[in-house]
């Protein structure tokens, strides 16, 4: 199959509705820079931080917790995207396909366990 | 005719980002362009009828995998890599791999078609989530059960790498 020799047109309310998406999120910012009145100072222009005054750069490093929390997010991602084709298939697979899908998440189950005894889930 | 503006748009749209992913200064601006860039590869993907793989592409490569290379960018300075050098002292090397891997697709373009092609285990009519469903359920069910082990290796793996750093 070549680009561009096939039209998937029920994919057409996908594409009206990004279009409307994106249309309600440019209109907002270029009907506001239109409008409204621009009469900026120090002040106004500084980060807001709760009334109080910024000390320091928002761009710091972040601790290391946040990457293996984001790791596990992928890997159990990874699995919910396999539950995707199982649940629309699913009528016709059945109790086979059923059985199937709870050895998947029994395996994976332990992967859970392990990382939760290890303590990677603790925030401290 | 409708079809190869949608198809040229979405490509246009992935070499530009792509071109600009690898030009920007700020490290967090390359990967909001690498959004654009999975984004519009989804929209290919749609367009080839392969949905389930534009599904992934969002929900995997947008969602998680980005959010992985944002965290090392973080993780990382923002700053300090802004005002870092452009090219090391390997940049001949992987200026040459570039050009290996573009004459690669350059020659399966100019072939038309994949070696194996037409000879594929599965050919699936509809090619839709429910026909991939079908199969990878019923007949590619080892394979399936094996993803998971490998899936649990790599988060072992994880927990392990992260653990020991963390300790220290």
């Amino acid at each position: 199959m070549t680009p561009g020799s096939y039209l998937p047109g029920h994919f057409l309310p996908v594409a009206i509705f990004l279009f409307v998406g994106i249309a309600v999120g440019v209109g907002m910012l270029v009907f506001s820079r239109l409008v409204s009145p621009r009469r900026p100072y120090r002040e106004k222009l500084m980060t807001y931080e709760s009334g109080i005054t910024p000390f320091s750069d928002a761009h710091q490093k972040f601790s290391i917790r946040y990457y293996i929390i984001a790791m596990l997010f992928l890997i159990f991602d990874i699995e919910a995207v396999f539950l995707y084709p199982w649940a629309v298939a699913y009528d016709r697979i059945g109790l086979y396909g059923l059985v199937e899908m709870v050895i998947f998440i029994i395996i994976l189950l332990v992967g859970y366990v392990y990382a939760w005894k290890k303590g990677a889930l603790e925030w401290e | 005719m409708i079809n190869q503006l949608i198809f040229a748009y979405f490509a246009a749209v992935i070499v530009v980002s792509a071109v600009l992913v690898i030009t920007r200064k700020n490290p967090v601006h390359s990967v909001m362009f690498m959004l654009l860039l999975f984004f519009h590869i989804a929209g290919v993907f749609v367009l080839l009828n392969a949905e389930f793989l534009a599904a992934v592409q969002l929900i995997v490569y947008a969602g998680a995998i980005l959010i992985l290379f944002l965290f090392v960018v973080i993780l990382l300075s923002v700053e300090r890599e802004s005002q870092a050098a452009r090219a090391n002292r390997f940049w001949p090397w992987l200026a040459g791999f570039g050009l290996i891997i573009a004459g690669e697709i350059a020659l399966l373009v100019l072939r038309g078609s994949f070696p194996g092609e037409g000879k594929m285990a599965v050919q699936v009519a509809g090619a839709g989530v429910r026909d991939l469903g079908v199969v990878l359920y019923s007949k590619f069910l080892v394979p399936f059960e094996i993803s998971s082990v490998i899936l649990l290796v790599g988060l072992i793996g994880a927990v392990m790498l992260a653990k020991k750093k963390t300790n220290e």
